[in-house]
Parts: C-alpha cells; structure tokens; sequence
C-alpha cells in the first residue's frame, strides 16, 4: 500500500507516541474499515401524553418528537418533553413543602450512515427551576457478519448544575438559596461508555446485548431530603439532619434482551439487567413482553416486570445517632425494595384519508401499575402513632397513562 | 487477581479489533436474507416506539437506584 506524502506526514506526527503494539492495531483497523451499509430509522413523528400518579405526586406533560431523513445518509431528529409536576410526596412531607414546577426537555440528534457503519451523535437540554441538565452523546455502529450482528460503541457526557430553592422570608418568592456549604450552586459531571451488540440468532429469533459503565462526580445527593437519627425524649423520638453524600459514584449495568418471533405472527421478549455500584446498590431487573397483532389494524402488548435492589452502603432509614458515619442517606431511591409493574397497551394503525405523504399511522394507549414494595423505607409521618423505627413500611402504589399518535411519512 | 491497566487496554482494543477484522472476513450467513421476513416486522423491534419507551425508562430511572444499558440517554432530571 503507498501513502502519499501528506499521508505519510500525518501518519508519522500521529504515531510518534504510540508504541509498536498500538501501531500495528491502527493499521490493522484501516485495512479492517468498514465497507458495508448501515440502516436509518424511519421518518416518523410522535405526539404523546404522558401522565404519573402515585403516592400524592401527579406528574404529566406532552413529549413530542419528529424524524426526518436528509438524503440517503442522514437522518435528523427532534425532541421536546415536558413534565408538570405536583408534589406532595411522603419526603416533602417530611422535610419540605408541597409544590409546582415545570421540567422542560429539548433535544436533538443526527445519524449518519457510511456503508455499514451508522454515526449517531445528539445533545439533550433539561431545564426546572433548581436543575439544569446538559448531555451529550456520540456513538459509533457497525453491521458485520453478513448484517447478522451490529455492534455499537458509545460515549455520553453530562454536566449538570443543581439549586436549592426556598422561600424568601421578606418576599414570599421562591428564590435560590443557599448550600449548608454557602454556596449558591453545586456541579455533577456524568460520563458513559457503552458497548451494544445486537445478534441475529435464527430465523425467528435475536438476540441484544448492552454494558455501560458510568461514573458520576459532584454533588450527588437531594438537598431537600434529610436523614433522621434517633433522639429519644424529643419531638417524635428523632431528629433530622442534612444527608451527606460520597462525590463519585462508579456504575457497571448490563442488559441481555432475547426476541423470539412466534408462528402466528407474535413475540415474546425477555430480558435481564444487572446493576452494581460502588455505593453497594446491588439491583436486578427481569422483564416479559407478550406482542399480540390481531387483524390488520390492532397490535395488543403486555409487560410484566420486576425490580429488586439492595440498598447503598451508607443508607439508613434511622441513624443510631447524629454524625453517625462519614456518609449518610435516607433517599428512598438507595433504599432495599421490590417492584413490580404490570403493562398493557394498544396500538390501531390506519391510513389518513386524503393525505398522501403518510404512509401510516396509528393511535396508541397505554397503562402501567407499579408497586414499590421497601423493606427498610419507613411512614416517618406515622412516628407519633408507632414510635420511631417502628413505623410500617412504605408501600407506593402508581398508575402510569400513556396516550400517543404516530404518523410515518 | 489485578490486570494492568495497559494490559487490560490492549486486551479490548485487540477484541474490539478481530471484531472488526471478522467483519471483512465474515463466516457465510447461517440465516440468509431471503429468511429474515420476520425481522421487517414492526413487532420484532426492541424499541418499536421510541417515544414511549424513553419515557417509561425515565419514570424507572428517577425511582430507582440503577441506571444505564437501557439504550436511553437521559437528559438528566433533578426530580428534587
């Protein structure tokens, strides 16, 4: 193979750092660069209504998006997701007061195909009143092996910037105020490396496979929650106490997912993941999804799933004492529960009449019940009633709608 | 038992790499293209409508400890 001279020279400044090893996989992976076709998604555009309800917070909003090919290789898309949110939780019960916001989503992404290769690049923007987010991603997709197999290697980054909000005494506005450590705003930086490998096993069947690793660093924790620790004689037998959180957070997630397409023209799906972090969550999901078409309009879909995780290392629901340990937490999140939640959906396909740029279009239903079940998250609103640490469980119960219209063009 | 991180490095890049090569010599397809009907139909998707997969995901993500692999990138959500 001759190099011209730019060639060379680049060639050369490149690779004046890298040993022996490296350079030989580099030229390998240019003799090994791809030369087959990847696929777009297809130019659709969906409107849904989405709407939460459980354990006194009712979240709801529309979430639009819209996918529209350019040319042959390149394929556009755009996002925007609301949520309006109601809250009066058991934790704003305890150590805040109930209120109303607004979250606010936009995001957009460009995929782009040459020849089996798909890059995929996008940014995600979300806004609420003491929370801004920003994200960026990058990956990388190779069809291989015949197009039986598509790996996928990816790359996300977020920074985001955290508030604490409360209320002007003098004004009675919501204004920001500040940390327990005097300033005015905290940073989180999250990185993830991902590999995805979607494998084609048989006629009837395929197989998919992700692993990311995340790492977040910054202030991780909820500044309106608390810890409570026991104080016998005071109050209702505790105290509360601002939740001290480590700064990082290292997490490894794989997901194995199995489709098997059925003879009457049906699929099972099921799928597992396992979580574990350096925080001593340690959680499992298991999931079974049953895809029912009837005639030529209806397409029928059922979900069961369940959850389990044990809780972090430095999550208590009610600390011995004050300063107890170097970090504490009583967000329920890092607590040991199970969930499970039952799904069913419908989806009617028809064509518009009179309209021809669609090719088809369908209207869609969908309801989830879940059931969070703790096993060390107590009712401490009910601390006067039973006595501190002897509280029943929590138990949270929610319904999930979802309403959405997709049109194909 | 550690593996340094040199070695581990190495260790991907050269399985990432006969990744790739196996690509441009590729074993003949034991399902051919002609067999692959089933896979054009919407319902053998993992992810046949994104809208509001990403959104049921978002409503696990921010009540539970785990996150990640699901194909979704969050935008974040303090959910404060």
């Amino acid at each position: 193979m001759q190099l011209t001279r730019e060639a060379r020279c680049a060639h050369t400044r490149g690779a004046a750092g890298l040993s022996p090893f490296t350079r030989t996989l580099l030229t390998l992976c240019l003799i090994a660069a791809p030369a087959l076709a990847g696929v777009l998604p297809e130019d659709r555009a969906d409107v849904l209504w989405h709407s939460y309800n459980g354990g006194d917070i009712t979240i709801q909003g529309p979430s639009v998006l819209v996918r529209k090919k350019v040319g042959d290789n390149l394929s556009l898309s755009a996002n925007y997701y609301e949520d309006m949110i109601s809250s009066a939780s058991i934790d704003v019960k305890l150590s805040a007061s109930p209120y109303h916001e607004k979250r606010e989503q936009w995001s957009g992404g460009a995929d782009y195909t040459h020849g089996k290769s798909t890059y995929s690049a996008g940014f995600i923007t979300s806004k609420e009143p003491d929370y801004k987010a920003n994200t960026s991603y990058f990956a990388v997709s190779q069809d291989m092996f015949g197009d039986l197999t598509t790996l996928t290697l990816g790359y996300r980054r977020g920074w985001d910037r955290v508030f604490k909000d409360g209320k002007d005494i003098a004004t009675g506005q919501i204004v920001h105020v500040p940390f327990d450590n005097g300033l005015s705003q905290a940073i989180a930086d999250h990185r993830g490396y991902s590999l995805s490998l979607s494998q084609i096993l048989t006629r009837n069947a395929i197989l998919g496979f992700n692993y990311e690793l995340l790492t977040d660093q910054g202030y991780l924790a909820n500044p309106y929650r608390e810890i409570r620790f026991l104080s016998p004689g005071v109050g209702l037998g505790f105290s509360k106490a601002p939740q001290v959180y480590p700064n990082t957070r290292t997490s490894n997630a794989a997901l194995v997912q199995l489709k098997y397409y059925l003879p009457y023209r049906a699929a099972l799906t099921g799928q597992y993941r396992f979580f574990h972090d350096t925080w001593g969550v340690l959680a499992h999901t298991v999931e079974l999804d049953y895809t029912h078409p009837a005639g030529k309009h209806w397409i029928f879909e059922s979900s069961l799933r369940y959850y389990t995780q044990k809780h972090a290392d430095f999550y208590s629901d009610l600390f011995p004492r004050a300063n107890y340990q170097n970090f504490m937490a009583r967000d329920r999140e890092l607590a040991a529960f199970h969930s499970y939640t039952l799904g069913a959906g419908a989806s009617y396909q028809f064509m518009v009449p009179g309209v021809h740029w669609i090719n088809k279009s369908s209207a869609n239903v969908r309801v989830d019940h879940l059931l969070v079940d703790y096993s060390d998250f107590r009712n401490a609103l009910l601390a006067g009633t039973y006595g501190a640490g002897n509280e029943p469980l929590y138990r949270l119960n929610a319904n999930i709608f979802q309403v959405f219209v997709s049109i194909w063009f | 038992m550690r593996v340094a991180p040199v070695k581990l490095m190495r260790a991907v890049t050269a399985a990432l790499l006969l990744a790739a090569l196996a690509g441009c010599a590729a074993p003949t397809p034991w399902v051919k293209p002609y067999e692959r009907e089933h896979f054009a139909d919407p319902i053998m998707s993992f992810n046949r409508d994104p809208v509001s997969s990403t959104y049921l995901q978002h409503v696990f993500e921010t009540r539970e400890g785990a996150h990640g692999a699901t194909g979704s990138v969050g935008g974040g959500c303090g959910c404060n």
